[in-house]
């Protein structure tokens, strides 16, 4: 099993937890990584002032894949979103899909569609399968209360990305139950993080972040999992920031997937990069 | 005396550029709240020696030779480049000091020097191919192997061209010496204890054979003994400090190549000529060096430097801005940075050459220097300034070391100074700029989103002026076909259940929604089935809208609602546009 990972621009800055322990796990469950170090913006930020340049920069990395003959595995929700999006509308406009080519030609490039965009937690789920994680697994958590946000832009729209049942969806909390842990129930799991409107709209952005990390908190959860880079960024380092102002504290840390199943799996807190994140971590080993 | 008054003149443009430049590092205001030039100054002065007297300095020297002398970063990035720039860098420095500083280095290290004798002679010749090659290396990836965006600019082209100038008159300079007769007549009379033109005749018989100098009446074939003559009366007068040419070998192909018509360039003096081509491009190199691409050999490495030991948690902000005004004249324009955007493919739609980086840092040092620039040309550098998505990679691959992620930071907050709105401010672009909010007053922080939010609702008051009234005239059907996608023409389908309203979560954030958000999505539904464009376009809720797409999921209609938001934001953008 074989894909070209896409990381976006924001792990390599500032995420780079997700990255290398993104990269270990699926080193451990055997899939392979190809890196292609032309690819560019997923197109996300672009969609609010310009809809064609972010279609455009999805295009140009699916392209990209295509030519090594490659699916894409992205991390981020907001990215793979974005790629199922404009591989959406491709498929449905064959004028957007020429126009498209004909600037990806001077690269030597061409879309065509062959290439399949797979957000990580699906790689996990459907690819490698909860037996054969199960099977790696070598320390489970107990009494684990996890609050497992799954993020809008791989559930909804759910026509276009597929990701799972978009009212009831339930992959992402099995895969935390791999783990040991208790996925628990929790009303707003399905709502939005806030991120979108962080550096737009703060003071909205901060409040839907907030009701989140209160309606975990109050529902139980010990730890906060999210498997999206705006997603963990706005519940690591935006609640720091929120901790920080006058605004009381509502301390519930977040842990990235790949860092609660890194763990899980025997694989060194040093390469999940624990350390990196804002709000400290170190006590989730204290429930193996 | 000519080369005296065109070397001191060419020197002291030079040292004036220099101190212009050093005083501009000092003076160029970047950040928002800048410091006068002494307090700049001094505190620079400050920090270098505090770094000078501290256990930085390992840290200073590992990177002057790992990244300055061998320069790393680029052989990782890209080989070829690497290769192309070492090989001129390397030997034109190594030329710069064995052949053109001679009198002052050669000499002092080696008494017995003289360019026409080896090592010299041949080294001299090996640097001058290692620089060409380089040229050529570095031509062939520049205009042939062109990579699809960076871009080459008439620096660039002017760089390349007085290289070649200097490079090539120097290569044909030798050739056209080692033929001259009359440099041979020269160095005889100056060198040579010899007056008798009888006696000089062997001597010239053996230079003519083996020494590729050319003679207006001597001939072969020669006779043995004649040679053996002249290869005595050679080894007493001349062998002591000069070598065979063929040490020399691009200058004695040159030679050979032009052997047939040596005389006539003999006489027509073509070795002064070349000679004066040859100084004068070099000295009007060092004179235009502070203002050229080639300044870049002082900046890039003080650029290198200084990036090793500062960032913006532990440095004095006052000697970041001063570095970063040093690192708008580091960049040599090799478009690294651009070959690597994660942004630059948006060129090839959004036609603005300052969303390519190596193309921003050229605008931004008008933008810095204040150079009058027009209001439109202002608007495309911020807006290209701000198309970043802050992923790091320019400043990771730049080879001068500069940090431009952090550069793009300052002078987009500089920009917002002049108080034009922009656009790309509401979206996801500036989620990097809220997690730096901390790093500048709050004041400021709002000032460009506020600005931004207003103009881009600027046209539309219907919202505003609610006493106004709506008069249902016919649909504005050329506005309602604006909407391109099939999916944002669903509009079309909504039939008014108010779903997509009361699974938002925007509005549910707010007790009085619609004071704030203007209009809720089901009447932005509403509005455009009416056709009418002011209250479709100018509603708070499109950019207070999370994108979370619950009211499109959940709609009953199947009305592609958060697409329909979509199109309308680049809808009022394209309008705001072009109303600023």
């Amino acid at each position: 099993m074989k894909f070209a990972l896409f990381l976006g621009c924001n792990i390599p800055a500032r995420l780079k937890q997700y990255e290398t322990s993104s990269r270990a796990v699926l080193e451990k469950l055997d899939v392979e990584i190809q890196d292609i170090k032309e690819f560019n913006c997923c197109g996300y930020p672009f969609r609010n002032t310009d809809y064609k340049s972010s279609i455009l920069s999805s295009a140009r990395n699916m392209a990209l894949a295509e030519k090594e003959g490659l699916s894409i595995v992205i991390l981020c929700m907001c990215g793979f979103g974005m790629f199922k999006e404009a591989e959406h509308r491709l498929k449905e406009n064959s004028t957007l899909k020429d126009e498209i080519n004909i600037v990806l030609k001077k690269e030597d490039l061409e879309y065509n569609g062959q290439t399949e965009i797979k957000h990580v937690l699906s790689v996990l789920y459907h690819d490698i399968g909860i037996d054969a994680i199960k099977e790696k697994v070598v320390k489970r958590y107990k009494e684990l209360k996890i609050a497992t946000h799954y993020g809008c832009h791989a559930l909804r729209p759910s026509d276009v990305v597929m990701f799972d049942d978009p009212v009831n969806p339930d992959l992402f909390d099995k895969l935390v139950e791999v783990t040991g842990a208790e996925s628990i129930y929790w009303q707003s799991r399905l709502d939005c993080c806030g991120a979108p409107l962080f550096g737009v709209n703060d003071e909205l952005s901060m409040d839907l972040t907030k009701k989140k990390i209160i309606n975990a908190s109050e529902s139980g959860a010990d730890y906060m999992c999210d498997s999206c880079t705006y997603c963990h960024l706005q519940f690591d380092t935006v609640q720091q920031m929120i901790n920080s102002g006058h605004d009381g504290n509502h301390d519930l840390p977040a842990i990235l997937y790949t860092q609660l199943l890194g763990l899980s799996l025997g694989i060194d807190r040093e390469i999940l990069g624990l350390g990196y994140n804002h709000i400290d971590l170190s006590r989730i080993e204290e429930f193996f | 005396m000519f080369y005296s008054i065109s070397l001191y003149g060419a020197l002291i443009i030079f040292i004036i550029g220099l101190i212009y430049k050093i005083f501009s590092w000092f003076s160029l205001k970047i950040s928002v709240d800048s410091k006068s030039g002494s307090a700049r100054f001094l505190m620079a002065f400050k920090g270098i020696i505090s770094t000078i007297f501290s256990g930085r300095i390992l840290t200073l020297l590992k990177v002057f030779s790992l990244d300055i002398i061998v320069q790393r970063k680029l052989m990782q990035e890209d080989f070829v480049r690497w290769l192309a720039h070492v090989l001129i860098y390397w030997a034109f420095m190594l030329l710069l000091l064995m052949h053109a500083f001679d009198s002052f280095i050669t000499s002092a290290i080696f008494p017995n020097y003289s360019p026409t004798i080896n090592p010299f002679m041949f080294l001299r010749d090996l640097f001058g191919f290692l620089v060409i090659a380089g040229v050529c290396l570095a031509i062939y990836r520049r205009f042939i192997r062109r990579a699809p965006r960076p871009k080459t600019n008439i620096m660039d082209q002017y760089a390349i061209i007085l290289l070649a100038i200097i490079m090539g008159s120097g290569v044909l300079l030798e050739g056209a010496k080692i033929g001259s007769y009359a440099i041979y007549e020269d160095m005889v009379e100056e060198y040579a204890a010899l007056d008798d033109a009888e006696e000089i005749r062997p001597l010239t018989v053996f230079w003519v054979k083996n020494f590729g100098v050319v003679s207006p009446d001597i001939k072969g074939p020669f006779e043995n003994e004649l040679l053996e003559e002249g290869k005595e009366l050679h080894e007493m007068n001349c062998a002591g400090c000069h070598s065979r040419p063929q040490w020399a070998f691009i200058g004695n192909s040159v030679a050979a190549s032009v052997k047939g018509i040596a005389l006539g360039l003999n006489k027509a003096g073509i070795h002064t000529l070349l000679w004066y081509i040859h100084f004068l491009a070099c000295f009007i190199g060092l004179a235009y060096l502070p203002f050229s691409k080639f300044f870049h050999i002082f900046t890039s490495p003080l650029s290198i430097l200084a990036n090793s030991v500062m960032n913006r948690e532990d440095s004095e902000i006052v000697n970041i801005e001063t570095r970063q005004a040093l690192e708008l004249d580091a960049c040599t324009h090799c478009g690294q940075c651009t070959s690597r955007c994660s942004a630059g493919i948006v060129f090839e739609e959004i036609n603005n050459i300052n969303i390519l980086p190596s193309e921003k840092i050229q605008s931004l040092k008008k933008v810095a220097s204040k150079k009058d620039i027009g209001k439109e040309e202002f608007l495309l550098i911020l807006d290209g300034t701000y198309l970043c998505t802050n992923c790091h990679r320019c400043t990771d691959v730049c080879p001068a070391g500069i940090n431009l992620e952090d550069l793009w930071f300052s002078m987009r907050e500089n920009m917002f100074q002049r108080g034009y709105p922009e656009f790309s401010t509401l979206s996801p672009l500036s989620y990097y700029r809220g997690l730096m909010q901390d790093t500048m007053p709050e004041e400021g922080y709002k000032k460009p989103l506020v600005l931004a939010r207003n103009a881009v609702t600027a046209g539309y008051n219907l919202i505003k002026d609610q006493a106004k009234g709506i008069t249902i005239t016919k649909p504005e059907r050329e506005f309602q076909d604006l909407l391109l996608s099939s999916q944002a023409s669903t509009f079309r389908e909504c039939f008014g259940c108010q779903t997509c309203t009361n699974v938002c979560p925007v509005v549910a954030n707010y007790e009085n929604p619609k004071e704030i958000l203007g209009l809720l999505p089901h009447q932005i539904m509403y509005s455009l089935g009416l056709g009418i464009k002011e209250l479709a376009l100018g509603s708070n809720m499109l950019w207070d809208c999370v994108t979370c797409y619950q009211c499109q999921e959940q709609c009953p209609q199947g009305v592609k609602i958060t697409e329909v938001l979509f199109e309308l934001k680049n809808l009022a953008v394209q309008h705001a546009t072009k109303n600023i």
